[in-house]
């Protein structure tokens, strides 16, 4: 979706702002949520591609204002009410009043260092043969979904290379919505700063995206 | 760390509105056993004090000391990291490009935050929020000149947008007066940010000829 959080190419936020010994949380509820938000999306309620897809579709105005994890913590709650794990209500009050719902799993202190050194890889086998080879000209489709997509708005009509064949992924824009994994093949496509600024690009520059098959066609 | 779960007062009146949301949810969300707080306090606990960019400099100093390792972190950053056990949620698709005389490199997420965790942990606030999203892609000698760093006009800047869930790590250029430098040495030399491609490894004066004894 065309929304706040497409921020490639904006004008208007200030200087970049780096914190000298910057602590990896800024307050113990930073932490809360952090967590939180790993242990619900352990739970299979929902998908990493559904919680981005949450987050992005704040109001502009509420997701440019808030902080990264107060984004987080919205999309959390909003995230908890959509799935019917817990009312609104409860929400608000903070205590149960409705029956738990189940979930598939519920993430334990056991384990739990080793499983995420593990990880969750999302790629997948191929359901058909990569369209496009490396030093493939394409062009990046000029469309804008109104739901979740991984295009970023200033590649979108660009001419660029493919780079790399990165092999077959879960399709977020199906699997934000629980519509499907959908594998599809990504690749990483180059756009010269130019082809995506005109002359303000910078001399030479490149730009790389990782851009999903159905984003782009033949140039 | 220590965090209190108390369920009877999720609105204390000592309590930021964000705050108490954080609570009120934590509360209703354990109550529901949706989640173990013992097992969220092991998360934090696993991002603040042992997942860090201490990871991605053993990287960089292995590739700046093993040329069949960098060939092979080049090729296929994922196994590769992994020969040093390194690894895990957020960076289950790693990419490694080297920076060169000719070519520098630059990581961002327009989109949201992706960073590769395993090898440089939790993002800094700055990559998160909205000015280095919006001008990295679009002005990226700009950006690093706000970080001290100034790249040769001669040398092309790659921009790596981490839109999907390939996670990117730059391999510096190995400072000059290294050699001999153990693995340890070297690694001391990379920071977070020369391998965001926002920042550059530390630098080593030239070794004083010996003064006779």
């Amino acid at each position: 979706m065309n929304g706040a959080q497409d921020l490639g190419g904006a004008h208007g936020f200030g200087p970049v702002v780096p914190e000298p010994d910057e602590p990896v949380f800024h307050a113990d509820w930073e932490r809360r949520v952090f967590a939180m938000a790993m242990a619900m999306g352990f739970t299979g309620a929902w998908n990493l591609d559904g919680s981005r897809a949450t987050r992005e579709s704040l109001p502009p105005a509420q997701y440019l204002a808030s902080s990264y994890y107060e984004i987080w913590l919205a999309a959390l709650e909003k995230q908890v009410a959509a799935t019917g794990l817990a009312t609104p209500d409860e929400i608000a009050a903070g205590r149960a009043s409705e029956p738990t719902k189940p979930v598939a799993r519920v993430l334990a202190r056991d384990g739990l260092e080793a499983r995420f050194r593990a990880g969750f890889p999302s790629s997948c086998e191929p359901a058909a043969p990569a369209r496009f080879a490396v030093g493939d000209i394409v062009l990046a489709r000029n469309a804008h979904p109104t739901g979740h997509t991984r295009l970023p708005r200033y590649a979108r009509g660009r001419r660029g290379r493919v780079e790399r064949v990165e092999g077959a992924f879960v399709y977020p824009d199906t699997n934000a919505y629980q519509a499907g994994e959908n594998p599809t093949w990504l690749y990483t496509v180059s756009f010269t700063a130019q082809e995506l600024w005109g002359a303000s690009g910078d001399p030479g520059g490149i730009v790389t995206v990782a851009a999903f098959e159905p984003y782009l066609e033949p140039a | 760390m220590s965090h209190d779960h108390a369920h009877d007062h999720p609105h204390g009146s000592d309590l930021s509105p964000v705050e108490a949301r954080v609570r009120a949810l934590e509360s209703l969300l354990t109550e529901k056993g949706y989640i173990d707080p013992a097992a969220m306090d092991a998360l934090v606990e696993l991002y603040e004090t042992k997942v860090g960019p201490h990871a991605g400099a053993r990287v960089v100093a292995r590739a700046w000391v093993d040329p069949d390792y960098r060939a092979r972190l080049l090729a296929d950053a994922t196994p590769a990291i992994a020969e040093l056990g390194i690894g895990g949620r957020g960076g289950e698709h790693m990419v490694v490009v080297a920076n060169t005389p000719e070519t520098h490199n630059l990581v961002v997420c327009t989109l949201c935050s992706c960073y590769p965790w395993p090898v440089l942990g939790l993002p800094p606030v700055w990559y998160k929020a909205p000015p280095y999203r919006a001008r990295a892609v679009i002005d990226p000698r700009g950006v690093l000149a706000e970080f001290g760093v100034t790249i040769p006009e001669t040398t092309r800047i790659t921009v790596w947008d981490s839109t999907a869930e390939t996670r990117y790590m730059v391999l510096p250029m190995r400072p000059a007066n290294t050699a001999g430098f153990s693995e340890e040495a070297l690694a001391a030399l990379v920071t977070r940010d020369a391998m965001i491609g926002t920042g550059l490894p530390g630098t080593v004066p030239p070794t004083p000829p010996e003064m006779p004894v």
